[in-house]
């Protein structure tokens, strides 16, 4: 069973009188625990798609559905609720809280989204202060230390609640490029462990290379699918 | 609830200088309040305390129609002794009532031989009047402290006028109710300060000399002061004694009687709610300077945010869990403003009262100020300036909570 279905999703943006189609007709299917990037050029759509998938925005036109729920069917409150409960957000800023430390920012979605009961939230906080390696930094705050350490909280944020997936758009526009892939090994460490869907769209062409599937994104329609290892148009 | 408050608490002290001045501001607001309502209320009691404690007590009962003519003490209506009996059995019933004095108001001459003045004065039982006016003793400047039979005791004006010490004969001169008029020599027995307000000038004498100058049969009285155990009783007995003494009629069916408070006799009453009323403004000018403070605070806050709110908001925060982080940082401001200011305003007020500043109120010269503050006025105080502050962050924090996370996530 698939997570995510898109069947004839389109999106368009009213800006004053005219309409911006972002999204014309797009058609895939994603499985559990795979890891995927979105690419294509500046415009072409991958943040419009993933914030459809993310449950922030809502299609035009078409169905989409994400883990068996209608995204277009929920309102403000089921929107948080289900983005709260199912997927993880890595933003291209990072996006931490900086009044919160690092255990603190991990521990927020435990805490404010989800009323997780200490002893545990303290055992999932821990444990993924550990995977992404920033256990001796848990006390600092967002701005005492680097990007690219930032960015590793911020996986350990979208991931410390179990979702069933991630989306990460441009996680790595703003690191170098060492660290970077040092991310994207991390966001498929995590996945290995976690079982968790990754997607993150980038136009980096140097990373792309990391993902499993790469769907090519232009002028708002999926130009290609590629499997690592091979190329499968369909 | 606790995390939403340490979340509040780092932002208050992440914007630390924006906190501080915010809060300063309404603490100085809160510290005006505080004084004003200290030195205002202290003077507003002590000018009261002097008029009823001095002159008029708290309430006073008449023959109806008396206060209306009270300037020209009309002995005709007074009242009769069987009305008189009355009254006191009613104010031996009441509790409430400390102390009763009646008294026999009329004018006169007033010579002493080389000179003649008018003269109001009022003819007391010493002890009932004592009784009903503390204070009275305490104005009685020269002589021995007290209202003897054939002695008088004389306004300071007409005694420095006239050049009159205690012990010296005048005559005092009236005419009664039936036109007859008839004197009686009597001695200086006392010179009595100025009080500033109807009866301030007043001369006292015994009432059985009153009588007797007045050639009264049986004694008809012109007024009645009570004196009552609880200041702060005032209205519910003089509803009551309204009440019983609405039961009361003369011949021709109307009340036989009037009861006033201090407040319905004395002008001091209109500066008293004139005090009130600019302490109602006082407060008012405090909730519009923490409501616009809170607000431009608030506002610039959930602005600066918006990034985070978009933030919290696309990874699963309720819309109600941010609006009460806001909520709760404009209350903590609030809470801030509300210790400091009663902090401040409460060394200040002890200050003042340590200092004894003395003022001068008419004719009345130092009086010493001693400014206190009701628990009931900081809780009062408090209460609304964190209510204020709360309704004044309550539009920000809903801005907040309701942001579209797409649109705050693109904000720069
Ligand atoms: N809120 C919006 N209102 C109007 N038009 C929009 C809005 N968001 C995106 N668009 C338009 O939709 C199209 C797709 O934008 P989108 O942001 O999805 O592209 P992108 O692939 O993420 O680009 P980039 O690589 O620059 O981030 C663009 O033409 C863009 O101008
Ligand atoms: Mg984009």
């Amino acid at each position: 069973m698939e997570l995510i279905k898109a069947e004839n999703v389109s999106k368009e943006y009213q800006v004053g009188e005219v309409a911006i189609r972002a999204l014309n007709d797009v058609n895939f299917a994603i499985e559990p625990a795979s890891f995927i990037s979105f690419v294509g050029p500046s415009g072409s759509g991958k943040t419009t798609l993933l914030n459809l998938i993310g449950c922030l925005d809502k299609p035009t036109e078409g169905r989409l559905t994400v883990a068996d729920t209608d995204v277009a069917g929920l309102d403000r409150r089921q929107g948080a609720a289900f983005r709260g409960e199912h997927i993880g957000f890595i933003f291209q800023d990072f996006n931490l809280m900086p009044v919160l430390t690092v255990y603190e920012n991990i521990e927020y979605p435990l805490l404010m989204v989800q009323n997780v009961a200490a002893a545990e939230r303290e055992e999932r906080v821990r444990k993924l202060l550990d995977a992404v390696g920033m256990l001796d930094q848990k006390d600092k705050y967002p701005d005492q230390i680097s990007g690219g350490q930032k960015q590793r909280v911020a996986v350990a944020r979208a991931l410390v609640t179990n979702p069933k997936l991630v989306l990460a758009d441009e996680p790595t526009a703003n690191l170098d490029s060492k660290t970077a892939y040092m991310i994207i090994d991390l966001m498929k460490k995590m996945r290995d462990e976690f079982k968790t869907t990754f997607i993150f769209s980038t136009h980096d062409q140097k990373i792309v290379g990391e993902a499993e599937i790469i769907y090519t994104l232009v002028d708002g329609a999926i130009a290609g699918r590629q499997v690592k290892g091979g190329n499968d148009n369909g | 609830m606790g995390n939403l408050f340490k979340i509040a608490l780092r932002n208050l002290r992440r914007y630390r200088r924006r906190t501080v001045l915010t809060a300063s501001l309404i603490a100085i607001g809160v510290l005006f309040v505080l004084v004003f309502v200290a030195v205002s209320g202290s003077f507003k009691n002590m000018i009261i305390g002097q008029i009823t404690d001095s002159m008029l007590g708290h309430i006073q009962v008449h023959r109806k129609g008396y206060v209306a003519s009270i300037d020209n003490l009309p002995l005709t209506l007074n009242m009769k002794p069987e009305a008189m009996a009355k009254l006191e059995k009613t104010f031996q019933g009441m509790p409430e009532i400390a102390a009763y004095s009646p008294r026999i108001k009329f004018g006169g001459m007033f010579s002493s031989f080389t000179e003649t003045t008018n003269i109001r004065l009022n003819g007391v039982y010493p002890e009932k009047e004592l009784k009903t006016l503390p204070l009275l003793a305490s104005r009685i400047v020269e002589g021995e402290k007290a209202i003897r039979k054939g002695e008088v005791i004389i306004p300071e004006l007409i005694a420095r006028g006239m050049k009159l010490n205690v012990g010296d004969t005048i005559v005092i001169i009236a005419t009664n109710k039936d036109g007859s008029v008839n004197g009686k020599q009597l001695r200086v027995g006392g010179v009595l300060e100025s009080a500033t307000g109807p009866g301030g000038r007043d001369g006292y004498l015994h009432i059985e000399d009153a009588v007797e100058i007045l050639r009264m049969d049986a004694i008809e009285i012109s007024e009645i002061a009570l004196r009552l155990k609880d200041f702060g009783e005032l209205n519910a007995v003089n509803d009551t004694l309204n009440a019983v003494l609405l039961g009361e009629v003369n011949k021709q069916g109307k009340p036989a009687f009037e009861v006033h408070t201090w407040e319905g006799l004395s002008p001091f009453f209109n500066i008293a709610r004139m005090i009130d009323i600019m302490t109602f403004f006082i407060k008012l000018m405090l909730i519009a300077i923490v409501l616009v403070s809170i607000m431009n605070v608030m506002i610039m806050a959930v602005y600066e945010r918006i990034r985070e709110i978009g933030t919290i908001s696309a990874i699963g925060t309720m819309p109600g869990k941010i609006l009460s982080m806001f909520l709760i940082e404009g209350f903590c401001l609030g809470v801030f403003g509300a210790i400091v200011g009663n902090a401040a305003g409460l060394i200040i007020i002890f200050i003042l009262k340590a200092v004894k500043v003395t003022f001068e109120f008419g004719r009345q010269t130092g009086l010493v100020l001693s400014p206190t503050i009701d628990v009931s006025d900081l809780f009062v105080v408090s209460l609304i300036v964190i209510g204020v502050a709360i309704i004044g962050s309550l539009q920000p924090a809903f801005k907040a909570s309701r942001m579209e996370p797409i649109k705050a996530l693109r904000h720069v």
